[in-house]
């Protein structure tokens, strides 16, 4: 994997530090022994296309999937091996917006939001809601709270979703393809958002996401993966220069040659009359 | 080749031991669950986690709510049934009084806690079973976990309860109007005296015939709340697959509320 020796220089332990993270489902190798450090107060961004491992390695630094092998730590703390008490302490100071948004479909965007502090506060219910009407003006959601998720539109979703994952002010925010599904202006308000939420608050973020723009419009560092390894970490400006043909291809959204695709066909089908014979 | 091997005696033997390997692995999913929703309503409020009353009161409000209609409806009709094919051989004994014994008796040591339960499965089984589905598809469950709330303790506890509550009610609810349907059948078709039908339908029934029926039903309720919710949590893919859970559900508990009628039944006869 080529690395940016300027960038993420570390100014003491990393917030998040993963090592030789391997996972498969059944015989398909999804992620191959990653490693990743992300410094505090900074947007690492997991660039990759589909089936890369990128989302999988996401769920891995959150807890939601258990790597067969390696570690991942957060602050310092190894997720995979903590009690209970320790992860749910831990669990507190980290946020997450998922890529379909994830609102409880049952309860109205306020009772969203006031979930985590109902469930991990002692503060009394106006205080809540005080709280509650700040975190979603702070994603433009004035005057939402008694509205149900399926009222809102894609955009407004995602954005209910940050107001949720920001309620106990977290450290780190994990965003699952905050754009991915949206129409351009749409995206580039939530890339404005991020930014904006890492600007006010000083936030570590991971961002997971396949949309070239985005990833360098909100980046501190890049990292491209592919078939479960990083082929290249680093600034947006360096990533951007990198000569590697995978990452060029990627980059330069070139499309896998046509030949390949034929030749792979040709090789499958002579693979089935073989067994078949 | 493929197909060859799929339809071989080998083939067969194969798939026959993974769908055993299935049910077991299914089985012991369904005792962790249960170990799991225990643990966290015992020690949970000791360990800092609430116990959610207002939720669980919600759930039960709601269980009892979906099904007492449909409940109310089938105890009546099943109690009018049993009078009606109770009668057709009594009176070839002149025993036609006894009806109202029999009834009551049938009722409520056998057909209310099935019955019930099976309606039960159908309404609120299936129900939690879609809702959980639909959350773990829609990565609800998921965000619930990141947010640091076991979805055990928000999700399945209060479902669990709710249903450990609501069936007793229900049935004891059924026991009522079956007896009632059976009094309908045995004042107007059979010309029995709705005194004498109801006093001879309290000198039958002990206090052993009402609690091994909400016994039944407390088992059955355990059942349905454990089946449904292994069910909807362990949901995969999309809608398809919320439509399978929800199925898997009814039919799985169906069948072991039956197998379970049959534990606990031999179990209250070999205790008298």
């Amino acid at each position: 994997m080529a690395s940016d020796p300027a960038a993420g220089a570390s100014n003491g332990s990393p917030a998040i530090r993963v090592r030789g993270v391997r996972k498969s489902y059944g015989g398909n190798v999804v992620l191959a022994g990653v490693d990743l450090d992300v410094e505090r107060g900074e947007t690492m961004v997991i660039l990759g296309g589909s089936g890369s491992g990128k989302s999988t390695l996401l769920r891995c630094m959150v807890g939601l999937e258990r790597p067969d092998e390696g570690t991942v730590h957060i602050d310092g703390v190894d997720i995979f091996a903590a009690g209970s008490r320790k992860l749910g302490e831990l669990r507190q100071r980290l946020g997450m917006a998922f890529q379909s948004s994830a609102l409880f479909g049952s309860m109205t965007v306020g009772e969203n939001v006031d979930l985590p502090l109902e469930e991990f506060t002692d503060l009394p219910p106006s205080t809540r809601q005080i709280i509650v009407d700040i975190k979603l003006a702070l994603v433009g959601l004035e005057g939402t709270v008694d509205r149900l998720p399926s009222q809102l539109s894609g955009g407004m979703k995602k954005r209910a979703s940050f107001a949720r994952a920001m309620a106990l002010d977290p450290d780190i925010l994990f965003c699952d393809e905050p754009s991915a599904g949206l129409d351009p202006v749409t995206a580039a308000g939530l890339d404005r958002l991020l930014i904006q939420l890492k600007a006010v608050f000083g936030i570590t973020m991971v961002v997971v996401t396949h949309e070239l723009e985005s990833a360098f419009a909100v980046a501190d560092r890049i990292a491209l993966i592919h078939g479960g390894r990083f082929l290249v970490t680093g600034a947006p400006d360096w990533v951007r220069a990198c000569t590697d043909p995978l990452v060029r291809r990627f980059l330069d959204r070139e499309p896998e040659a046509i030949e390949d695709s034929h030749q792979r066909f040709q090789q499958f089908m002579l693979g089935s009359e073989e067994a078949d014979g | 080749m493929a197909g060859q091997s799929s339809s071989s005696p080998v083939g067969a033997v194969g798939r026959s031991g993974a769908a055993v390997l299935e049910r077991l692995a299914e089985t012991g999913q369904l005792w962790h669950l249960a170990v799991a929703a225990a643990r966290q309503t015992l020690l949970g409020p000791f360990r800092g986690t609430p116990f959610r009353l207002r939720e669980t009161c919600r759930q039960i409000v709601r269980s009892g709510n979906q099904s007492l209609p449909l409940v109310a409806l089938i105890a009546a009709l099943i109690g009018s049934i049993l009078a009606l094919q109770s009668a057709y051989q009594l009176r070839l004994f002149g025993a036609t009084h006894l009806v109202a014994d029999l009834v009551a008796i049938s009722v409520t040591r056998e057909l209310a806690p099935l019955m019930t339960s099976i309606l039960v499965a159908g309404r609120v089984g299936s129900a939690v079973a879609a809702e959980l589905g639909t959350m773990k598809v829609n990565e609800e469950i998921d965000a619930l976990t990141v947010i640091g709330v076991d979805p055990i303790s928000y999700l399945v506890v209060p479902r669990l309860l709710a249903l450990l509550v609501a069936v007793p009610c229900l049935t004891l609810f059924a026991d009522a109007i079956g007896i009632l349907g059976g009094l309908f059948v045995g004042v107007s078709v059979l010309g029995l005296g709705a005194g004498s039908y109801v006093a001879d339908s309290i000198a039958t029934l002990v206090m052993e015939d009402l609690w091994g029926g909400v016994l039944k039903a407390f088992v059955f309720g355990g059942i349905i709340g454990l089946v449904a919710c292994q069910q909807g949590l362990g949901t995969r893919g999309g809608a398809q697959a919320v439509g399978r859970s929800t199925t898997t559900t009814v039919v799985r508990s169906i069948v072991l509320i039956i197998g379970a009628d049959l534990f606990v039944t031999a179990l209250l006869y070999l205790r008298q």
